[in-house]
């Protein structure tokens, strides 16, 4: 009996004071708003949204709801992130095995890196890209070109756009292609268990995925052309350039600050996950005959990648939520235009905010989960 | 390519040493000379290749010296640490000449070329950076909008605080046992008081100065000082709610973790800022910067709650059976056996977690406190400094750097030491 009561008591309290903040909020909320004469509903998203974005990916303009902003912004925020893991992926690794060289300058370098990067405040990188280094690009007229096709001006990276015909079928031959590849992949696993063969299928793989679309062009009727950025004067002293896609400003500091800081700790998650695979499991597999490739294939690599991907993820879900920066240097992503815009034109802050942080919690909490079923899988079974 | 590049070499090994140096020492004074004092010497090769010059020379000096010994400690600490292959031989070429490259320009502006007199923009009529504009507006990047004859206040609180949270080394050896107790409650409660009566002001015969007047770097310091030793006990209540064996307080605690966890810090400021009025009663006024400490802690205190949780787990099993079998309760048991020696282990955690509160705070700027990007903010945008914003940035991630990269060190050194004592 005493038990119990030492087991329910402690329970009842903390429910009892969850319930009592609760409560608390949720009566003073509703004092409030209707003193103010606010009321509580999500019937604005439908309303028209009467403000501009300066940078979408769908086409949206003042007349449509609220809603439509939200998707449109929340687009934009996916995309910062996007583009920001490919890149501190790509940054991190290299800099991850570059402090493990055995060159000296190398490995100093890469150290430094990671130690003046991280130790900045991602909010001051931002603004640094931002109002210091972007401003200092020319103007659109004395914009030298990049790679030939490319501008890089101060109102933002003028790159030229692609126009496809018969798009569809171009993709349908790139998916013919993957199922191909993953085919071989299990047939070649399957003759390598039943006869000890193996096949090259690395090789096959890249004939597939670049033989397969090359036909699409030469057979399928797939046509690429590319619509290169032009010079175009607006009034006297301003110009533009027209045609093909410009980055805006905003959207190149929030991926440059974004990708620069989070690989640092992208470097530091390979470095880790490598060094923590002890030297006997590379001498073990040297002495069963393996070749140098197979061993970082087949021994090492599956074993660093099992330290190396959960760490990684959180700092993937890290760049996301910090993608929220984006707000402090007026980019369109979530933040700004929903909590920020669309908060002062209706007042509705309590489901505003609400929505936005249930948005960032749900990404986060299925990237969680998706985690976790990838930690199961990967564990090691013990016997 | 190794194969064909060793064919060129000679027999004799002190003809390669001198052909080696020779062309290793020729590259890297191009480079430099260009760089330094803009002469070229290899300006007068066609197009592209007076770029790549120097790279070319450089690699086939480096594959000349590269041999297995050679009896010079010089050029054999060189083949062993940058010169091992060509792949190597290549990228250490490449670094080298990008930093010999990038020196000069930055030299120049940061120092020889830059200004520090006067106290106008006009005094600033180098090339080079204009410090001058950072000397004038130091006191607001350090102090914010707090009155200048009233600076002494907030230094002398600091220097208070930071005195007091050194008190506990003195502490005699009866006293010991009350260590936790002040660090974890009086101290908290003294530095409050400190903070409050000192630098808010509005008794003991000292102005009232508002909460809207605090700003630049010393509002960094309060903000996270603050944070930390609030989030501290909050999140291990949580740390230990998470690992009970109630459901219904399990289940809250990983409820308020994960939430925390989940959503970005803007976002929880931008609530504390328009949300959390509405939740309080109509009368109740809440300054915006306790709003803004509240919210910052209750986000971390979900970090930190995941950090002491780390600590918890790795205890030992016997150690919670000891206890038990001694006939401890569950208060008893954690605070006498399983706390001490739990947060013993999560120190270099908590650092790394403060590290990360402060980089967080030039946040709160998006909520219209001027913490010192947020001073930057106004510096920038003021009519008689315009255009210096890269200095101003530059200052900041200076100064943050230098703070947050000894706190990184220090957080370092002490992950090192518990390692060894366990």
């Amino acid at each position: 009996m005493n038990n119990k009561i030492k087991r329910i008591l402690p329970q009842l309290l903390t429910i009892l004071f969850v319930v009592f903040v609760f409560g608390f909020f949720t009566i003073n909320a509703q004092v409030n708003m209707d003193n103010r004469g606010i009321d509580f509903g999500f019937g604005f998203l439908s309303q028209e949204a009467s403000f501009d974005m300066q940078f979408t990916l769908l086409d949206y303009d003042g007349q449509d709801s609220y809603f439509w902003a939200y998707v449109v912004a929340l687009l934009n925020t996916l995309l910062v992130s996007f583009l920001g893991i490919i890149i501190c992926t790509i940054l991190g690794v290299i800099i991850g095995i570059a402090r493990l060289s055995q060159n000296f300058l190398i490995k100093n370098s890469a150290a430094w890196y990671v130690e003046f990067f991280r130790n900045i405040p991602l909010l001051l990188q931002i603004f640094f890209w931002y109002y210091a280094a972007l401003r200092a690009l020319p103007l659109p007229e004395n914009a030298e070109p990049w790679f030939g096709v490319t501008y890089m001006t101060i109102k933002g990276y003028y790159i030229p756009s692609m126009i496809w015909e018969n798009l569809n079928v171009f993709m349908s031959c790139l998916i013919a292609a993957i199922v191909g590849i993953i085919f071989i992949r299990i047939y070649a696993k399957k003759i390598q268990e039943k006869e000890g063969k193996q096949l090259p299928v690395f090789y096959i793989s890249l004939a597939l995925i670049t033989i397969l679309p090359l036909l699409s062009f030469l057979i399928g009727g797939v046509t690429l052309d590319f619509e290169i950025p032009v010079l175009k004067q607006l009034a006297k002293t301003s110009f533009i350039y027209e045609g093909g896609i410009s980055l805006p400003p905003e959207l190149i500091a929030l991926v440059l600050a974004l990708s620069l800081y989070t690989s640092t700790f992208v470097a530091e998650c390979v470095r880790a996950g490598i060094q923590g695979i002890s030297k006997g499991q590379k001498e073990a597999a040297a002495s069963v005959g393996l070749t140098p490739n197979q061993i970082l294939k087949l021994v090492i690599m599956p074993q660093a990648l099992r330290i190396i991907i959960p760490p990684t993820t959180n700092q993937y879900l890290n760049l996301t939520k910090n993608s929220s920066l984006a707000a402090a240097i007026a980019y369109p992503d979530l933040v700004l235009v929903f909590a920020g815009t669309a908060l002062m034109q209706t007042g509705k802050a309590i489901e505003i905010v609400g929505i936005t942080m249930l948005t960032y919690l749900s990404i986060s909490l299925a990237i969680a989960a998706l985690m976790n079923w990838y930690n199961k899988r990967i564990e090691i079974k013990e016997k | 390519m190794n194969l064909s590049l060793n064919r060129i070499k000679s027999q004799n090994q002190m003809t390669n040493i001198y052909i080696g140096s020779a062309l290793l020492i020729l590259s890297i004074l191009d480079v430099f000379l260009n760089s330094f004092f803009r002469i070229n010497i290899s300006g007068s090769l066609p197009g592209n290749l007076s770029i790549f010059f120097p790279l070319i020379l450089g690699f086939l000096g480096l594959s000349y010296l590269r041999m297995e010994y050679s009896g010079y400690k010089f050029l054999d600490s060189l083949n062993k640490n940058v010169n091992t292959t060509n792949f190597n031989a290549f990228l250490t070429l490449f670094i080298t000449f990008a930093i010999l490259k990038a020196f000069p320009p930055a030299l120049s502006w940061m120092v020889l070329d830059a200004n520090i007199s006067g106290d106008t923009k006009e005094a600033c009529t180098g090339t080079g950076a204009c410090w001058t504009y950072i000397k004038v507006w130091f006191k607001r990047f350090m102090y914010g909008m707090y009155p200048n004859e009233l600076h002494w206040r907030i230094n002398s609180a600091f220097l208070l605080v930071i005195g007091l949270g050194f008190v506990g080394y003195f502490f005699k050896e009866n006293l010991k046992k009350y260590l936790a107790l002040y660090y974890v409650i009086i101290y908290p409660i003294i530095a409050f008081l400190i903070i409050y009566y000192l630098i808010s002001g509005g008794s003991f015969g000292l102005v009232w100065v508002e909460t809207g007047a605090w700003g630049g770097l010393s509002l960094t310091f309060i903000v996270s000082f603050f944070c930390l030793i609030f989030c501290f006990p909050l999140g291990m209540i949580l740390a230990l709610g998470r690992r009970s064996n109630l459901p219904a307080i399990r289940y809250i605690s990983v409820g308020y973790i994960e939430f925390w966890r989940g959503v970005p810090l803007i976002t929880v400021l931008f609530m504390s800022s328009v949300m959390f009025p509405m939740f309080l009663p109509e009368d109740f006024f809440m300054d915006k910067l306790v709003r803004v400490i509240i919210a910052i802690t209750l986000f971390e205190a979900a970090y930190c709650a995941e950090v002491i949780r780390g600590g918890l787990q790795a205890l030992p099993r016997g150690q919670y059976d000891a206890a038990k079998s001694l006939g401890m309760g569950y208060w008893k048991m954690h605070i006498f056996v399983i706390l001490p020696q739990a947060l013993k282990l999560v120190i270099p955690g908590i650092a790394n977690t403060f590290l990360a509160l402060v980089k967080d705070t030039p946040l709160i700027f998006v909520v219209g406190l001027a913490e010192i990007a947020g001073m930057l903010a106004l510096a920038k945008t003021n009519p008689k400094w315009l255009g210096f914003a890269m200095e101003g940035y530059i200052f900041a991630a200076i100064i943050f750097w230098i703070i947050c990269y000894a706190m990184s060190k220090y957080s370092y050194n002490l992950e090192e030491k518990y390692k060894t004592e366990r």
